[in-house]
């Protein structure tokens, strides 16, 4: 961390997006995390995406579990809401405010030991109900804050920095969101921010449960050689699926790409994902073409990153519960209390 | 046969079944046909966590004069369980009835010689007239209820008004329903003494008043609350609750042109998710709750204590059971108290409002949302299964027709434009209650980040003493604010001047209303206080105080209103009498009145002083 205050003036010809703000407008405060972490990299990435989208930032309400992932909402997004709750437990945090307020972009920020441990269920479960989220797990493999025990993502045989070997299989939080019906599924590395920044782009625009396992390697407990979630171990081992570049509605495509080496996903809100595919054979709009790609990619000792699965038309919570399109926290008295008539009725009723 | 019990309007019948035998239908026929008669009732359902086979019972009291508690013992057994036959018939009063399927002989052994013993061939009668099995036991229930008719000298038209009322909707099942009715009662007739000594004449005594289960009436409550969110995991005894919430809301919340809900339930995995769901939508401003019971609580245990420390507000109806653990699950208790009280590690203490019947679980149920938006914190409201699960009778739910929604202190965007220094965990106001601001609400202020880490009043996090202490005694003086502002103790001062006092509350009131009413006869002055919330009114401690003992009547083995008392209110435990019953059977008026006059008569006397000097 540094201990240099951020200073409040900046250039004044810093480019501003649509709504008139700049990039430094969707910073937070200073990181407390250790100096090279890759979770850093993930807050800029956010940063840079909600810039890129123009999103007002009061729009997006910040949740988070507990663990150095889940400090890092202070670090992005000042000018937003955030909620730091309590250990595994941001997905149901989460729910509940997504079921108050439609309206709002909901970014779910996590960790490893957060997700796949003691939040396994919570995970698993705000995925299958499609809450209209875009849910980040920070994943570098290891107990960070309580200095480095193995998580659940630990590739089995990775080496710990004190010398334990683990013998437990990893937990793949990618796959098992696609076979839960994740409507957005990606894998990305935090030091390859071209790859990241338009999946968050992509995943922040998608109208259901969006998630991405993002590798961020821990500087302190978790980048030394004989560990499967280094810097220097991913960077050798990252297979990219494709390449994505988010289209906004009415966008003209000015790029041309060699035929067949490009995939348009047209999703139900005439947005367009355009794919630059760098692997054969892998349809990201097929689970088992996708969960196929994930396995193979296993098998084959790489780590495999990219869209990995979107349905272009996805179902959200508040769809299948029938819900008024209002949000629900802004209902009045009218719309809510029935009223001393009905209560009449109800008191009848209940006389023999 | 013995001299028979005699009473008009003024007994306890009993029915014990086989649970899933159908029962549970012909019984309520039998108590919303008093009922229609204008003769109060109380009923409850004994039941066992099972489907199909284990014993239940099902409890009636007949009280023209209103006692809605149980009394304890029983003047009529229906004994149609061979399982639980011989606790059954040794419940019964000396003098009182036993009523039996007699198509098969029992031995003499059976039967005691001080009762008298009322044999129907139920089996003989339902397998003449009927070829199906299933009918065979469905109308065997119609059948005694008709033979019970004729005994207990029931208006027959008002049987048949219950029975036409129950199948709304599915009038072809009446006529034979009829007819079994009448095969029971001419059997009666033309076999037995009609009537015998227990009978039911009409009276005008129910008036204008409603029958309902507290999990129904809690359930509406929220919908009045103006509560959009559950969020909820089934358990007993609560589940009904939410699914009365939902029953309630698909009448009366749909838009009425689109059809859409105004309101979200959701069915969480667990109660932690339940919980958290509740604090997220309560944290983005919409009133939520949950319903749960005992274990649920427990798991909630970490949640409750970022909603208290982060200052979210939230709804819980806690439905009583028997615990600990598993313990009793359909059994009646009010051992959540503590556990509810002070829910989550490190120092924290939460509000909790304590319904008497079906009326006050609606009138709390929507003040719970008042009260966790103005005080920002959780709020328990503590059912028990016997509230929650029994149909009971009470007066009629009310509604102010010009009653808004109190927000509490939230701030929109106006309001912080206008808002000088906006700090949210502020104490501006005095009252130990700071401003919130809802996510989205403004472009530039108001943003915050909630915690469950120490945090200063401008809401950044710091680990330093002196603004964690700062706060911890903020959120003090804002538990002494609920204080004043939660449902204030009921009194009732004894006819004579009473040197003890008795306290109790939640379901022990329809029992203890009987139970004074019987002191008194017997000489025994006691002024009441029902307590109706925690933290206690200042009026509970001066009521301790102007009485030389009072007795705290509670269901629980540990007297965990009392501990709070002492606790809370630095109360000499020597003052406080215990009164404790809490074998999984709602309290009776009997064991109140014998507890406490035994008691009693002890602290009656006057202690010898010496002179003096």
């Amino acid at each position: 961390m540094t201990f240099l205050p951020k200073p409040k003036l900046h250039h004044p010809k810093l480019p501003t997006n649509s709504v008139g703000l700049t990039r430094r407008d969707y910073e937070g405060s200073i990181s407390t995390l250790c100096a090279g972490c890759g979770h850093d990299s993930i807050s800029a990435a956010i940063i840079q995406a909600c810039f890129n989208l123009a999103i007002p930032p009061h729009r997006i309400a910040k949740l988070s579990g507990i663990g150095c992932s889940s400090k890092t909402p202070t670090y992005f997004l000042g000018a937003a809401h955030g909620f730091n709750s309590v250990h595994g437990r941001m997905p149901s945090v989460l729910t509940g405010a997504y079921l108050a307020n439609r309206d709002l972009i909901y970014l779910g920020v996590s960790g490893d030991g957060d997700s796949a441990s003691i939040g396994f269920g919570q995970f698993a479960h705000s995925i299958r109900r499609g809450v209209n989220m875009t849910y980040i797990v920070e994943n570098n493999g290891v107990y960070g804050l309580t200095k480095g025990q193995f998580s659940a993502t630990s590739d089995k045989g990775s080496v710990a920095k004190k010398g334990a070997v683990n013998t437990d299989q990893p937990i793949d939080l990618a796959a098992i969101a696609v076979q839960l019906g994740a409507t957005f599924v990606a894998r990305s590395f935090s030091g390859d921010k071209d790859q990241l920044v338009p999946l968050i782009e992509a995943a922040l625009m998608h109208q259901g449960a969006a998630f991405i396992d993002v590798l961020s390697p821990c500087v302190a407990f978790n980048n030394h050689p004989g560990s499967t979630k280094s810097y220097d171990y991913v960077r050798e081992h990252n297979d990219a699926l494709n390449r994505l570049d988010v289209m906004v509605p009415r966008q003209e495509i000015i790029a041309s790409y060699a035929p067949g080496s490009l995939t348009e996903v047209v999703q139900h809100d005439g947005s367009i994902l355009r794919l630059r595919k760098l692997h054969d054979g892998h349809d990201p709009t097929d689970q088992a073409s996708a969960l196929h790609a994930l396995m193979a990619g296993k098998a084959a000792g790489e780590i495999v990153t990219g869209l990995i699965y979107v349905d272009p038309e996805p179902g959200a919570l508040h769809e299948s519960l029938g819900t008024v399109a209002a949000p629900l926290n802004g209902l009045g008295d009218d719309d809510l209390c029935p009223g001393v008539a009905a209560l009449d009725k109800i008191n009848a009723s209940l006389r023999s | 046969m013995p001299q028979g019990l005699t009473a008009t309007n003024d007994f306890v019948v009993k029915f014990a079944n086989v649970n899933g035998s159908g029962s549970a239908s012909a019984n309520g026929l039998f108590a919303k046909s008093i009922l229609r008669m204008g003769v109060p009732i109380a009923s409850r359902n004994i039941f066992p966590s099972n489907i199909q086979g284990l014993p239940t019972w099902f409890e009636v009291r007949v009280s023209e004069a209103g006692h809605m508690g149980r009394r304890g013992g029983v003047d009529m057994m229906v004994a149609m369980n061979p399982q639980t036959w011989d606790r059954d018939v040794a419940e019964i009063e000396p003098g009182g009835y036993l009523f039996y399927d007699s198509t098969r002989p029992m031995p003499k052994s059976k039967f005691r010689d001080d009762i008298n013993v009322i044999g129907v061939p139920l089996t003989e009668i339902t397998n003449n007239a009927y070829s199906d099995p299933r009918q065979r036991q469905l109308f065997k229930n119609i059948v005694y209820l008709g033979a019970l008719s004729a005994l207990l000298d029931m208006d027959v038209e008002a049987v048949k008004a219950s029975i036409a009322a129950q199948f709304k909707g599915k009038e072809k099942l009446v006529p034979a329903n009829f007819a079994a009715l009448e095969m029971g009662r001419e059997w009666a007739q033309a076999n037995l003494a009609c009537p015998i000594g227990l009978r039911l004449k009409a009276a005008d005594k129910v008036g204008d008043r409603i029958f309902i289960d507290g999990n129904g009436a809690a359930g509406l409550g929220a919908v009045y609350g103006g509560a959009t969110v559950c969020a909820w995991y089934p358990i007993t005894p609560s589940t009904s609750l939410a699914e009365a919430f939902e029953k309630y809301c698909t009448r009366l919340r749909k838009d009425p042109e689109t059809g859409a809900k105004r309101y979200a339930i959701v069915q969480a995995e667990d109660e932690l998710a339940s919980i958290g769901m509740v604090i997220g939508a309560a944290w983005n401003g919409a009133r939520a709750f949950t319903a749960t019971s005992g274990p649920g609580v427990s798991l909630m245990q970490e949640f409750l204590g970022l909603a208290y420390f982060a200052e979210i507000p939230a709804v819980l109806f806690d439905v009583q059971r028997a615990g600990p653990s598993t313990g009793m699950p359909t059994r009646t208790q009010q051992s959540d108290l503590l556990s509810a009280a002070y829910a989550s590690h490190g120092d924290t203490k939460h509000v909790m409002l304590l319904p008497q019947d079906p009326n006050e679980c609606f009138e709390f149920g929507a003040d719970a949302f008042d009260l966790a938006d103005r005080l920002q914190t959780p709020i328990f409201v503590m059912l028990d299964l016997d509230i929650g699960m029994n149909d009971w009778l009470c007066e009629p739910f009310a509604w102010d027709p010009a009653r808004k929604m109190d927000r509490g202190k939230v701030l929109d965007e106006a309001g912080l434009d206008a808002a000088k220094n906006f700090g949210r965990y502020l104490d501006v106001d005095g009252d130990g209650i700071p401003y919130r601001t809802w996510p989205g609400t403004h472009p530039e202020k108001g943003a915050f980040f909630t915690r469950g880490t120490s945090r200063d009043r401008y809401a950044r996090y710091t680990e330093e003493g002196a603004p964690y202490v700062d706060n911890m005694q903020r959120l003090l003086k804002k538990f002494h604010t609920a204080r004043s502002v939660v449902p204030r103790p009921v009194t009732r001062m004894a006819k004579e001047k009473a040197r003890d006092g008795v306290i109790y509350y939640g379901s022990t009131s329809a029992a203890m209303s009987e139970a004074l009413a019987a002191l008194e006869a017997q000489g025994v002055h006691l002024d009441a206080m029902r307590i109706r919330a925690f933290p206690f009114h200042d009026d509970v401690a001066a009521f301790v105080a102007a009485h030389d003992r009072v007795f705290v009547v509670e269901q629980n083995r540990d007297a965990q209103l009392r501990t709070l008392l002492i606790n809370e209110e630095s109360i000499d435990p020597a003052k406080l009498i215990p009164v404790l019953h809490y074998d999984g059977t709602p309290i009776t008026a009997r064991f109140i009145q014998s507890a406490v006059a035994d008691r009693a008569s002890s602290a009656n006397v006057l202690p010898f002083r010496k002179a003096t000097p």
